[in-house]
């Protein structure tokens, strides 16, 4: 799958995408490549105050657990309940299908002060 | 610098996901660890194991000294035998997990790759300290292992090479010849399945994978390559120890569970100490609610208290459950015990299962 060029992320491989004022969180193809097979995701309740930086969640596959971290401050307007069913989406399809959370974000303005999908392809060395 | 072994290029054409194992650069997968580890039960899995320790000893004492280091007692070992043992330091702690086999001339030892420069170091000092006569080598680097397990493995390689695979018993081993290749086959694994690990000539690595077969890409092989992801969830199934996890110099035999592989009434290295000891933890299963997975040093808990530590821990495919291993203490230690096993701050209830957690029918 490849990142789409408006998505923005941060270093830790989470990418931010904002449609219309909501703004969609998931990781990279490569992350998930990293982790391998996902066994669960765990995410936070839908009316979550998050600070940008902020840990939102566990994602968790046969090899190895991570952290998910936000950019952005905002709050959780809804998860992705299918990933309880099917954690094996933010593999095959992680840009779509494996979205985690959405936020509202506090500020508009914040996830364009995100990494540009060009500027993460460059420091990940892809 | 990675070293590589002689299936490097077989590796990475077939795209395999290649990481630093040991300081050698090897396939954690292919195509995805759950599925290589659910071919390797259903039908059979080929691995790279060349960065193994291929150690030899021959002459006059090496049977004297083998018993010396190691915690089995080989006197009764037959030619042709391989057995399970612990090499241990003085107090009893594991230095490694190895495999010893008696060859007509020699002992044959396959140890872990990244003790492979600490055992050659200490076998050497024991020589000169106790001054024994022996020769010693390690062919590790002239020479390429490849493991086929799998319930399919056997029938699948019967005809390619003269060893007669069902004269071949479980831990036994053979040399032989085939078109000028001198080869070893030993019917052991690290699986839990049935299968064998071969030994050839660096050189001849690539020859090997046209005999065996070669078109491993294709989705109907009965072979597929595996790597070292599902190694690892398939040995954790199969309740096999990893030196690293389950086993280490802090670490004695016993508590681990392979008192098996423990002749206490031997004078070996670590020996008085083993029998000094008053053991007070176990090595055990646990099985957790819930998906969420215990990883290697995740605090096992009652009632709020410590009890022990995780060793081990994965999804585990073949069973669809959270499994675990874990150090706990022998109060606790019984099958059905009720533990908590502490992740991301949180106890998740988990219970003691008994080891293996899976056994091949």
């Amino acid at each position: 799958m490849e990142l789409p060029a408006n998505y923005r992320l941060l270093e830790s491989h989470e990418w931010h995408n904002d449609n219309d004022g909501v703004v969609s969180i998931g990781i990279t193809q490569f992350a998930a490549d990293e982790l391998t097979d996902v066994t669960y995701v765990e995410l936070p309740k839908v009316g979550a105050k998050l600070a940008a930086g902020d840990r939102f969640g566990t994602i968790e596959s046969v090899k190895a657990t991570s952290d998910l971290y936000t950019g952005i401050a905002g709050t959780v307007v809804e998860v992705n309940a299918a990933l309880n069913n099917d954690p094996a989406q933010v593999n095959t399809d992680p840009y779509q299908a494996g979205w985690m959370i959405r936020l509202k974000p506090d500020n508009a303005a914040d996830v364009g002060q995100l990494l540009s999908a060009a500027d993460y392809l460059k420091k990940t060395g892809h | 610098m990675l070293k590589r072994t002689p299936f490097f290029d077989f590796h990475t054409s077939l795209g395999a996901k290649m990481v630093d194992f040991a300081g050698w650069e090897m396939p954690l997968m292919y195509r995805s660890i759950v599925d290589e580890h659910q071919h390797t039960r259903s039908s059979g899995g080929l691995f790279d194991v060349s960065h193994m320790g291929r150690l030899s000893f021959s002459g006059k004492d090496a049977a004297k000294f083998l018993n010396l280091v190691a915690s089995r007692d080989l006197s009764t070992s037959a030619v042709g035998q391989c057995k399970y043992a612990l090499i241990c330091n003085e107090q009893g702690g594991v230095m490694d997990d190895v495999i010893i086999s008696r060859d007509t001339k020699q002992w044959l030892m396959v140890c872990n790759a990244s003790n492979r420069d600490k055992l050659n170091k200490h076998f050497f000092a024991i020589r000169k300290q106790r001054d024994l006569d022996f020769d010693m080598s390690d062919s590790t680097e002239a020479t390429a292992m490849v493991a086929l397990q799998g319930p399919k493995a056997i029938d699948k390689i019967a005809g390619v090479l003269p060893t007669d695979l069902s004269a071949l018993k479980r831990w036994r081993f053979e040399s032989g010849s085939f078109m000028l290749i001198k080869y070893t086959i030993y019917r052991t694994g690290y699986t839990g399945e049935d299968g064998i690990e071969l030994v050839l000539p660096a050189k001849m690595a690539g020859m090997a994978m046209k005999l065996l077969g070669g078109r491993f890409e294709k989705e109907t092989a009965t072979l597929r390559p595996a790597g070292l992801g599902a190694r690892d969830t398939l040995r954790t199934e199969a309740g096999l120890p990893l030196y690293g996890h389950e086993l280490s110099e802090e670490i004695d035999p016993i508590e681990a569970g392979l008192g098996f592989a423990v002749s206490l009434e031997k004078d070996f290295i670590g020996a008085a100490a083993l029998r000094a000891k008053v053991q007070t933890r176990k090595l055990v299963g646990l099985e957790l609610e819930g998906r969420r997975i215990a990883r290697q040093g995740a605090i096992i808990q009652k009632s709020g208290q410590p009890i022990g530590v995780a060793t081990s821990g994965t999804m585990s495919p073949t069973l669809g459950k959270s499994i675990a291993m874990a150090f706990v203490g022998l109060e606790h230690a019984a099958v059905g015990t009720a533990v908590d096993v502490e992740l991301s701050g949180t106890p998740h209830a988990a219970k003691v299962v008994p080891l293996p957690f899976y056994k091949r029918a």
